[in-house]
Order: structure tokens, then C-alpha cells, then sequence
């Protein structure tokens, strides 16, 4: 009965989707504004509904109802309470059910803090956002439904996959549907603005909060992955650029051009044209790591169930939406102006670099995720990409960004001074290339990528602090950007020193046994028998001591699921601001013995910490006041005059 | 008869190479670099797939019977193709790759010069009716 | 200017994610194809003091069918590789592939013998050398001993009828 009204309020959903999407469209076109009315009810009564649809599949997974065949595919009736509300989206059907609920609250929200818009820009941008619900809630009906029933109804269900059994599955998937659904808005509001056939400083005033939390969610959604990768699959590796990692990592880039753009378009009505390029743009990667997930085109260990004919349905989504935007695009900005002039040194040229820099990395990364699927295409030949090439290619290109990330801030609009900036980069400057010359040596041996990195994240960190003294003014916006800037600089710290200076080894041990590392020696004392609510597992214990001195106990495992018939190993970490100690248990041997892998992982929590920096810093960007006041007229004149 | 003999060989090889933690380190390098066939996209060195297990013990055996490590890189492809190697080789079919970012690069560079060049404000140049006019009223 | 480009890229992009869609990328062709046969000598399954090498068929196209008493897709395929056998064209030789005689004779027996003769990579070994990373591979090898043909996966009876059989028939024919 659950599901079945589950289903049914998605149809009534796929209708409304529908209703939003055409009448508001039509409506701000021919300034009627009791079709422009229709949109905010519309959407928060689609919210409600898909809210509605996906309590009932919960409540299907919670009551172990295995005549739902989701529920029979991905739980187990000893399954604890808390995964099985996760494994509600641990499926292609079920995640794409989580896609449209966090399109709901996406559109709801906007319905509900756009009261200093525009009615016609409130109509037009909900109005896409209801196309685009629609389009994903006729494939969840009609390809994907989460609802089908399973005759006869097994005993039990297969059980959610091992790996997913995690508190990182309860939370990354939903941070990062956030993100990726996010940029549906700021895609929205670019096909709006195209529409309304105006593209000024006022629509990047309005645009750019929403854009920046939705980057916001999209970066620690990242962040959580890689964490949970880090601790959960027992390797101590937290980026493979895995296809599909890269199709979260490939939207975060062209997002943080765009945030940047906007920066732009706002403040001196520039980049206009551009900026609503990037919006297009980032909303279509965002759909291509959709379709690169589901559709079986690519190999990847987060790939869901392969279905070719599910990746046509999601194809076709593709070339609407994105096809759709870009003719407007097209027709619409082939007669725009230039916007404000720049001197070659200024803020504007150095945000201009930004971009360039951001679009070419997530390019070269798109190259190489696609590169293995071209070939195939054309000569049938078959490669791998893999991490290596994307290091070698990434870091050149993301390197001279985040140098300029300390010039741009310093830089006025319009037209910036060589001297003046000089004058007040070379403290700074001299203090990074000390760090970079000296700080390795305290790590270890010196290396060339290690001082890079030292360097750049202190000149990171010097010229943002430069350019809180510096400023008069001091708003959140402002406040933001510098902690977003640093929590760069953290991330960057944390992955110059892991990758310069981790360590590791493999080991034969048996209780009793020793094996030291970077000073600390990992003592075996024991392994026993221990079970879990639906696996079986074998605890080891091991002490950790440093120059004779008790540091901790750690106790990894090595755990068996019975009904996947899965073998996973739970690796013990100990966490630290200066690193990580990483233990994991392997193999039994013979003879009582385990197969140990043991891992030092220097500053390695200072690449999450530093994403979380970002994401506070985004926030706090995107609360400052001046997003929730309407433009004053005489700026808003003064950008139209530029344009 | 003969292959339990190998089979022994390996089992004993792998034993008494865990004392070995220089060949480790090889045997490591060198796991990470190839793809598992078998897997969803992970290397050998992070797999449990009996092949995986098979293949590192191939790398061991090999680099202690004295292969350089292009050797062993050199096996795995005559059998298995460019498909296991995560580095992908430099070589016509991949010239696009190594070669496209750093082009994409050019590209951009160029475009942001251009795009420098078409906005620079032009410094303002007064006609001499203008600067009459200016001094005048700047009396 | 910058339109175009980008509505081509796009276009290109889009026709690449459909032809993908046509495309297994877990599938992996043989770089062996075209090259010799790599060589062997293993124990027969059923009598193990004596050893079979791949040089033993020159002269005489033949077929290597690597199988596994612990491979349900080797159970799927094993009626194809019977009916080729049966056929007659050439002879089809088993690669029972790390598996044990306790479990292979058996399953020989239950489900029928269809090969010539089986031999036993227990190590898996040879299968390495031959590229093997699933389980059921076939290959064809010609008179020459020059891999000629690396099916991956169960054989159906359209690849076994639209491939096998008519390149075994030209291999017979050539000098």
C-alpha cells in the first residue's frame, strides 16, 4: 500500500514538475502574473510530494518490506536501523529518488528566499528548475522505478553492499546530490536570465549566493567521499580520480570559475556572457557524472548496476537541457557588449586567469576520463588512465592559480598598479620562498614538489592575512573569501606533506611480533573472535608505543558479511593534526599469522580539514547581507550604462 | 606434478620474501602502476581477485630472478595489452592525450591575452578644444 | 565565434557518450592475436604423467577452451563447446585453469567431456602467458601455431556459428 502511494506521489509530482515548467515560462513571457503565481505553490507542492515518495520508501526499507524489490536487492532484515535508511539510497533507483528530493528542497528554497527578485526572474527560474524535475522524475518513473513490487517475496534481502555499510554513506551522498542539484539553480538562473533576454550586474547579484552554497555542499560532498574512501577501504589511498570521483571533481572546478565569474559580472558587469556559460556548463557536467555512473560506460568501482538503456534515457536528459540552453545562448549573446573595461594588470584580468586556469585543469581531467572511452570508440584499442597521468597533467595547470591566488585579492578593479602590488607582495613573497626552501627539511628529505607546495600555501595564507590589514571595509563576503582561501592553502598543506613524506609497510605477524616505523612501533598483542549485528570479524589488537612511551591502541578488522559473502577489511586509524596512524589486517596465513599493513600518514586530515575551511568560508560569503537587499537603483544604472 | 612444484616455489618465495622489505617496496612500486583485470578499475597492489594475487606474485618471482622493472612492465603488456598499464605509454594513439592539456593550456592563454587586449580602456585623449575647454574650467 | 565551438564540442561530446553506450569496457582484446601461441608443456588431466605441449599441434588448426569446474559461465557455454566439438572441424583441447583433478574429473564426468584432451594449469601459469584474466577464454591457433582469434567470455552459439566455425573452415583450407 506504502509504495504504492509512494508511486502514485510521484506521478502527481511528474505533473506538477510539469505544470511549473510550462505555465511560469509562459507567463513571464507574456507578463501574466497569474501564470507567474503558479510557480512558488508549485514548487513547494512538488517538494512535498517527492518528500512524501521517498518517506514511503524509507518506511518500505525500515519495516523490511522485501515485496518491494528495492528493498529486497539492497537490505537485510539484520541490517542495522540506521544503514537501512541509508541503503534507501544505496541503489541507482533509490539515489536518483534522493536526486529528486534534493531538487525538491532546492526549488522550495528558492520559492522561498527569492523575495527581492523579480517575479518574471522568480517565474523563469523556477520555471526551468520544473522542467528539469520533470525530466528526472519521468525517468525515475519510467526507467527506474524505486517502487516495483518482487513476486514471490523472498525471506530476506541481499543485503546492502559491505562497503556501504557506513556511517560515510549516510552522510556523503546526500552532501553531494546537495551540489550537484545546486548547480540545477545556477543553471536555472543563467537559462532565466537568457530568456529575459537580461544579462547584468543585478542577475549576478542574485544568482551568486545560490551558486556559492551549492558549491558549498558540492565541496565537502567531495570531501566526505574521499574521507570515507580514506577509512573505509582499508588502503590508505583518498583519490584514485576514478571516473567517477572525477565526475564530482569536474563540476567543483567549472563551479569555481563560476563563483569567481561572478564575481566579475557583479561587481563591474563584465564576463557576462561568460559567466552564463560556466553555469551551463557546470550543470552539464554535473549531468555527465550522472550519466557516467548509470549509464555503464565507463569502468568504476562506484559504478551502480549497468544499464545502457537507462544511460540513453539520462543521454537524452543531456542533450535537452544542455542542447536547449546553448542555442539560447546562442541566439541570445551574439549581440551583447563587452561589459567594463580592464587594464591588463587588474582584478578583472587576474579572475580572467583564474578562469582560464580552472576551465583548462577541468579539461585536461575530462580528456582524461574520456580518453579510454574515445579510443574504444575509434580504434577499438583499450588504455587506462590512471592517477598518474592526471597528477602529471593536473598540477602544472593548478599551480600558477594558486599564485595568483594571493595577487588577485590585492588587486583593484579596473586598473591595479604594478609597484604598489610589488611593494606590498614582497614581504610575503620572501616569506613563502623561505618556507618552501626551508620547511621540508623539518618533514625530512627535501624535495622539489614538497617546497612548491610549502611555498604556495604560505603565500596563500600571507597575502589573504595582507589583505584583511589592507582592506577598510571588512564584510562577510570578504571574511569568507579569505577562509575560503586559506582552507586552500590547509588542503594544499596537507597534500604536498602526505604525498612527500607518508610511508608504509607490509608484514608478516603473528601476537607478540613488532614493527616499527618512523619511530613508532606497532606491537600485535592479539586477535579474537568478534561479532557483529550481520557480519563476523577478526579484531586484532595492537599497541602503539613511541621511544618506549604508550602513544594508543588500535584494533583493526577484518570482517566477513555472510550474505554477500563479502570480506572487507576495517581499518584502525589513530587521527592527528600532525598525521594519521593507519593500521589494516590483511590475510591469515598460516600458523596463526596475519598479513599487516602498517601506514604513517603525515598532516593527512589537514586535506579534509581544509575543504571544510572552504565550505565555512563559501557560507559565510554567501550570508552577507547585500545578497538579501535589492540593488541600489543608481549601481544597477550605472552597470547597465557599462554594459 | 610439475606445476604443484611451482606452486610450492611461490608459496615459499612469497614467505621468504616478506623479510625482504627492499624487494617489498619493488614488488609494491610496481603493483600500483597495473591495473587489476579483473576488478572495477583498482591496481593490483589494492586487489584480493586471485589474479591480482597471481600477477603480484609474477612481478616477485621476476625481479628476483633478476628483471629490471621495464621488464616486468614489458611482460604484463605483451599479455595483457596497454590496457593494464595506469600510466598510459607515450605513442601515437595516445599523442592527443599527453599532448591535449598542455594545448588546451596554450589555447587558454591565448584567449586570455586576447581577451586583455579587446577590453583595455583606452586612455582618455583630450582634443586641444577639449583641453582649452578643461583649463577654463579649472580656473 | 566561441558559440560555434562550444555547440561542436558539445555535438562531438554527445555522439561519444552514445557510441560509449555501445561499448563493453571491461572487455579487453588480446595483444596476442596474431602472434604464437605462447609455448607450454602441462600434464594431462586425465593421465598426469604424461605432458601435452602446443608444439604437439602443429601442422593442424586446433581449439585451446580455457575452463574451470568452480566457473558457472564455463557450465553456461559448455553445450556450444560440445556442439563444436562435435562438429568436427577441428579439435578442441580444454585448459582446465587453477583447479584441482578432484573437482575437474568430475565435473567432466557429470557434464559431459567434450575436449580432445584436457591439460592442468593448476598455478596458473600458462594462463598468464596466455593473457587469460576470466574465466571461460577460447582461442584459436593455426597450423602454424599463431593465435588466430581470443573469444572472451562464454561462447554462444552465434559467435561459435558466425566466428569460429567459418574461420576454422579458412584455416583449414590455408596452405
Amino acid at each position: 500500500m506504502i509504495p504504492e502511494l509512494g508511486q502514485l506521489a510521484l506521478s502527481v509530482a511528474l505533473v506538477v514538475a510539469l505544470v511549473q515548467g510550462i505555465l511560469p515560462l509562459a507567463g513571464a513571457a507574456r507578463g501574466d502574473a497569474a501564470w507567474m503565481g503558479v510557480a512558488r505553490p508549485a514548487a513547494h507542492a512538488q517538494a512535498l510530494l517527492i518528500a512524501f515518495a521517498f518517506g514511503c520508501l524509507v518506511q518500505s526499507f525500515v519495516v523490511n518490506d522485501f515485496s518491494v524489490q528495492n528493498v529486497a536487492m539492497n537490505s537485510n532484515s539484520a541490517l542495522p536501523l540506521h544503514f537501512r535508511v541509508a541503503a534507501s539510497w544505496g541503489s541507482h533507483e533509490g539515489s536518483l529518488l534522493l536526486w529528486c528530493l534534493m531538487l525538491g528542497g532546492w526549488m522550495s528554497a528558492v520559492a522561498l528566499f527569492s523575495a527581492h527578485l523579480p517575479e518574471s526572474m522568480t517565474a523563469r527560474v523556477l520555471g526551468v528548475l520544473g522542467l528539469v524535475s520533470a525530466g528526472f522524475l519521468a525517468f525515475l518513473l519510467f526507467t527506474s522505478n524505486p517502487f516495483d513490487r518482487l513476486f514471490p517475496v523472498p525471506a530476506d534481502g541481499r543485503d546492502l553492499n559491505p562497503l556501504l555499510q557506513d556511517a560515510g554513506m549516510v552522510i556523503h551522498p546526500p552532501m553531494l546530490y546537495m551540489g550537484y542539484v545546486g548547480f540545477s539553480v545556477a543553471y536555472a538562473f543563467a537559462v532565466a536570465a537568457l530568456l529575459s533576454g537580461r544579462l547584468d550586474a543585478a542577475w549576478a547579484r542574485w544568482s551568486r549566493p545560490w551558486t556559492t552554497v551549492a558549491w558549498v555542499f558540492l565541496t565537502l560532498g567531495i570531501a566526505l567521499g574521499s574521507g570515507w574512501a580514506y577509512y573505509e577501504l582499508g588502503w590508505g589511498g583518498w583519490w584514485f580520480w576514478d571516473p567517477v570521483e572525477n565526475a564530482s571533481f569536474l563540476p567543483w572546478l567549472v563551479g569555481t570559475a563560476l563563483i569567481h565569474s561572478l564575481a566579475v559580472t557583479e561587481k563591474r558587469g563584465a564576463f557576462r556572457s561568460w559567466t552564463v556559460l560556466l553555469a551551463i556548463v557546470a550543470f552539464a557536467l554535473s549531468l555527465l557524472g550522472t550519466f557516467l555512473v548509470r549509464s555503464g560506460v565507463l569502468t568504476s568501482v562506484h559504478a551502480f548496476a549497468v544499464d545502457p538503456a537507462r544511460g540513453v534515457f539520462i543521454l537524452a536528459l543531456f542533450v535537452g537541457a544542455i542542447g536547449s540552453a546553448l542555442v539560447l545562448y546562442a541566439w541570445r549573446t551574439s549581440r551583447i557588449g563587452l561589459g567594463g573595461g580592464f587594464e591588463p594588470v587588474s582584478r578583472e584580468s587576474l579572475l580572467l586567469a583564474n578562469n582560464v586556469l580552472l576551465v583548462t585543469a577541468a579539461g585536461a581531467v575530462l580528456l582524461g576520463t574520456l580518453y579510454p572511452l574515445a579510443l574504444d570508440a575509434f580504434t577499438g584499442g583499450k588504455i587506462s588512465v590512471g592517477p598518474q597521468y592526471f597528477e602529471i597533467v593536473f598540477v602544472p595547470i593548478m599551480a600558477p592559480a594558486l599564485f595568483l591566488m594571493g595577487v588577485g585579492p590585492l588587486a583593484r578593479w579596473k586598473r591595479a598598479s604594478l609597484p604598489e602590488l610589488a611593494v606590498l607582495l614582497r614581504w610575503a613573497l620572501g616569506v613563502s620562498l623561505a618556507a618552501g626552501l626551508l620547511l621540508p627539511f623539518a618533514f625530512g628529505q627535501w624535495h622539489a614538489l614538497v617546497g612548491l607546495g610549502l611555498a604556495l600555501a604560505v603565500w596563500i595564507v600571507a597575502t589573504a592575512l595582507l589583505s584583511l590589514r589592507k582592506r577598510l571595509r571588512q564584510t562577510r563576503a570578504h571574511y569568507g573569501m579569505v577562509l575560503a582561501h586559506i582552507g586552500v592553502a590547509v588542503f594544499v598543506v596537507g597534500v604536498t606533506l602526505v604525498n612527500g613524506y607518508e610511508s608504509e609497510q607490509d608484514a608478516k605477524m603473528v601476537p607478540g611480533d613488532s614493527v616499527t616505523l618512523d619511530g613508532y612501533a606497532f606491537r600485535l598483542d592479539s586477535v579474537r573472535p568478534v561479532n557483529g549485528p550481520n557480519y563476523r570479524a577478526a579484531q586484532a589488537m595492537f599497541t602503539v608505543t613511541r621511544d618506549g612511551a604508550p602513544v594508543t591502541v588500535m584494533r583493526p578488522e577484518r570482517r566477513s558479511y555472510p550474505v554477500q559473502d563479502q570480506t572487507m577489511t576495517e581499518a584502525a586509524i589513530k587521527p592527528g593534526l600532525t598525521g594519521d596512524l593507519y593500521v589494516s589486517l590483511g590475510d591469515p596465513l598460516e600458523g596463526g599469522a596475519w598479513l599487516v599493513k602498517v601506514q604513517i600518514k603525515p598532516f593527512i586530515d589537514w586535506i579534509w580539514g581544509g575543504c571544510v575551511l572552504m565550505a565555512i568560508g563559501g557560507l559565510l560569503a554567501a550570508s552577507d547581507r547585500r545578497y538579501r537587499q535589492p540593488m541600489p537603483a543608481r549601481r544597477e544604472q550605472a552597470a547597465e550604462a557599462a554594459a | 606434478m610439475r606445476a604443484s612444484l611451482v606452486a610450492l616455489l611461490l608459496l615459499a618465495g612469497a614467505a621468504m620474501a616478506q623479510s625482504d622489505p627492499a624487494m617489498d617496496k619493488r614488488v609494491a612500486a610496481l603493483a600500483v602502476e597495473l591495473r587489476c583485470l579483473v576488478c572495477q578499475n583498482q591496481t593490483l597492489a589494492d586487489s584480493n581477485a586471485a589474479l591480482a594475487v597471481d600477477l603480484r606474485n609474477q612481478i616477485r618471482e621476476q625481479l628476483e630472478k633478476g628483471a629490471s622493472e621495464q621488464d616486468v612492465i614489458d611482460f604484463m603488456v605483451a599479455r595483457y595489452g596497454d590496457f593494464v598499464l595506469y600510466k598510459p605509454p607515450f605513442k601515437a594513439s595516445t599523442l592527443a592525450l599527453w599532448l591535449g592539456p598542455f594545448v588546451l593550456l596554450a589555447l587558454g592563454v591565448w584567449a586570455l591575452l586576447r581577451q586583455i587586449a579587446r577590453r583595455r580602456v583606452p586612455s582618455p585623449e583630450l582634443s586641444a578644444a577639449e583641453r582649452d575647454r578643461a583649463a577654463r574650467l579649472l580656473e | 565565434m566561441k558559440t560555434g565551438w562550444v555547440v561542436a564540442a558539445f555535438a562531438a561530446l554527445v555522439v561519444l557518450l552514445g557510441v560509449g553506450l555501445t561499448l563493453n569496457p571491461r572487455e579487453v582484446p588480446s595483444p596476442l592475436v596474431g602472434k604464437a601461441a605462447p609455448g607450454f608443456e602441462l600434464p594431462l588431466l586425465h593421465a598426469p604423467e604424461k605432458t601435452f605441449s602446443q608444439k604437439d599441434m602443429l601442422g593442424k588448426a586446433w581449439v585451446l577452451n580455457v575452463w574451470a569446474s568452480w566457473c558457472p559461465p564455463c557450465l553456461v557455454e559448455h553445450p556450444v563447446v560440445t556442439a563444436l566439438a562435435q562438429s568436427g572441424l577441428a579439435p578442441v583441447v580444454g585448459l582446465n585453469y587453477k583447479d584441482r583433478r578432484e573437482d575437474a574429473l568430475p565435473w567432466l564426468k557429470k557434464h559431459g567431456d567434450p575436449y580432445r584432451f584436457s591439460v592442468q594449469d593448476a598455478a596458473g601459469r600458462i594462463g598468464i602467458d596466455y593473457g587469460v584474466y576470466g574465466v571461460p577464454e577460447t582461442y584459436v591457433i593455426d597450423r602454424r601455431g599463431t593465435i588466430r582469434y581470443k573469444h572472451i567470455g562464454p561462447l554462444t552459439p552465434e559467435v561459435s556459428r558466425g566466428k569460429l566455425q567459418p574461420l576454422l573452415q579458412e584455416l583449414s583450407r590455408e596452405g
